[in-house]
């Protein structure tokens, strides 16, 4: 049986597991003790259950739960991380370097950091989305605090080198900070493996309830320190203060758990289900996939339809598929997607792109009605669209001066 | 953001989608905006000599719903009207029609330009002089 609407926009919230939400729900009521309360049992429980979705937590990434702040998500995880550094390791340097095609969380708090007297590097990316490490390595210099690169993009999918990045930050003496929010609970990710020293992540991109996430800080080897970002009781070892989103907390560890226990099935049928889709839709002329393909979060695809506008192409069945669009016209601010811009892509192109993320409960019904859907709209714009039939007679329309408005 | 049900239905069911014959001495056609911006549109008008009436009018347009409802209101109102009513035609009138949001009003800006330019383009094959248009500070 289809049933609609079809969710297709996973990379900017997942639906909650209803498993999540069982386990959540007596902290609301029964337990709705402080954490921080150490001289009652509704402390106690609180504490108790903390504790546990700690080392859930921890397990998904394999870190030590000690190595666990919570926050209140990926943004904040971004913040903390990234100011918290560039604080604590004031003596030793101002330097970051960072990639245009990280979120905005990242760009916007690097942003800030320059107004604060620091200095930023914007590494630009490959036609593919990738880093070029040749690049990053020759971008350190002896003021180098940290290197912040996001594990994946959350429009294209692409899964940065992290492993290679981490080696080169560790041979020179510099942090390593990952914005991990799409790759975690997705593919396997481990912080000790990858070399990676902080890395935030968020429980809504992976089944979990909004509102909660995790900074990683490493311990060990070495001991990194982030100075906090706000002040008051000194929770979660000082570094994020703020009394515990128990039930936050406790889903959250039920969907680290769950992905932790059902990724590999979950990806090997996603992953079948996205390459149906994007094979399907490639049939149509003029199609092309963003990013490298290869490495690629499995759950994601993001296709550019040439002479057709994404806004308008959504129009065609968003009352019945749920998807984004790198268009201007999606956005309040009219500039298209500045992660496939960096891509090189044309800002037609950008325009003309629809993004894709799947999730642990889409169907194949789903998939088969979406493909069939977008590929009618695009067939009805094409033949509404004078781009279309200028590419088809042959026109260059480089050479046309358009009155840019 | 919702669309009007106007906007709906003309981008569901647009009117006089297609090509006129631009080499045609009585057909303007108008062409602009810019892939890079999202909107291009085209719009063409048929004159009849004599009358001074348009006869016909065509749009092709690649942009989001707004602006394809926008340019094919526009090829609704034209028919019909003599080429100098059509110069009237001012983008408020598409905004209110089609009950277009404030960050939409561009796109009844580019359809009012579109039809200024098909004129011209029909007065210019014609030998006429060109009409000079106030520029629309919206875009």
């Amino acid at each position: 049986m289809l049933k609609l609407p079809v969710y297709l926009d996973n990379n900017a919230t997942t639906p909650m597991d209803p498993r999540v939400l069982e386990t959540m729900i007596p902290y609301f009521t029964e337990h709705f003790g402080n954490a921080a309360s150490r001289n009652h049992p509704f402390g106690w429980e609180a504490e108790e259950a903390v504790d546990y979705a700690r080392e859930q937590v921890a397990k998904l990434i394999g870190a030590d739960p000690k190595e666990i702040i919570f926050t209140s998500g990926a943004t904040e995880g971004d913040n903390l991380g990234i100011k918290g550094v560039y604080e604590m390791y004031a003596q030793k340097g101002n330097h970051i370097i960072t990639a245009n095609t990280e979120h905005k969380a990242v760009l916007d708090t690097c942003k800030h950091i320059e107004k604060l007297g620091g200095e930023v590097t914007y590494l630009s990316v490959q036609e593919d989305g990738l880093i070029d490490l040749k690049e990053l390595e020759a971008a350190i210099k002896p003021t180098t605090i940290l290197v912040a690169i996001m594990y994946a993009n959350n429009e294209i999918g692409v899964i940065q080198p992290v492993k290679e990045i981490a080696a080169i930050a560790k041979k020179h003496g510099v942090l390593f900070f990952s914005d991990a929010t799409q790759a975690v609970g997705k593919i396997p990710v481990d912080v000790i493996q990858d070399g990676i020293d902080l890395m935030t992540f968020t429980g809504h991109k992976m089944y979990g309830p909004k509102g909660i996430g995790a900074l990683y800080v490493r311990r060990k080897n070495p001991r990194v320190k982030v100075t906090a970002q706000m002040d008051g009781g000194g929770h979660e070892r000082g570094m994020r203060s703020g009394t515990l989103n128990v039930p936050g907390i406790v889903g959250f560890g039920k969907a680290c758990e769950l992905c932790r226990l059902e990724m590999a099935q979950d990806t090997e049928r996603i992953s079948k289900l996205r390459d149906k889709l994007e094979t399907a839709l490639l049939k149509l002329d003029e199609a092309y996939v963003n990013g490298n393909r290869e490495h690629r979060l499995p759950h994601v695809s993001n296709i550019s339809f040439k002479y057709v506008e994404g806004e308008g192409l959504l129009m065609g069945f968003n009352k019945n598929i749920a998807l984004s669009s790198g268009s201007a016209c999606t956005s309040a601010s009219l500039e298209p997607s500045y992660v496939l811009k960096a891509l090189g892509l044309g800002d037609d192109l950008a325009h003309s792109s629809l993004r894709f993320g799947l999730s642990r409960f889409t169907t194949e019904e789903q998939i088969d009605f979406t493909v069939e859907q977008i590929s009618t709209t695009v067939l009805k714009l094409r033949e509404m669209s004078p781009l279309w039939e200028m590419f088809k007679e042959g026109i260059d329309m480089n050479n046309i001066e358009w009155a840019h408005h | 953001m919702a669309y009007s049900e106007k906007v709906i239905d003309h981008y569901s069911n647009p009117k006089n989608v297609g090509t006129l014959d631009k080499a045609s001495k009585n057909v303007g056609t108008g062409l602009v905006g810019a892939p890079e911006c999202g909107d291009v549109m085209r719009l063409q008008i048929e004159v009849d000599d004599a009358t001074g009436i348009i006869k016909d009018a065509k749009f092709k347009t690649f942009g989001c719903g707004s602006a394809i409802a926008s340019s094919s209101l526009a090829t609704e109102w034209l028919k019909g009207k003599s080429i100098d009513v059509a110069a009237t035609i001012d983008n408020m009138d598409i905004v209110e029609e089609l009950n277009l949001p404030p960050v939409k009003i561009h796109c009844s800006v580019l359809a009012e330009d579109a039809i200024k330019a098909a004129i011209n383009d029909y007065r210019k094959k014609n030998g006429l002089e060109e009409l000079l248009f106030e520029e629309k500070g919206v875009h």
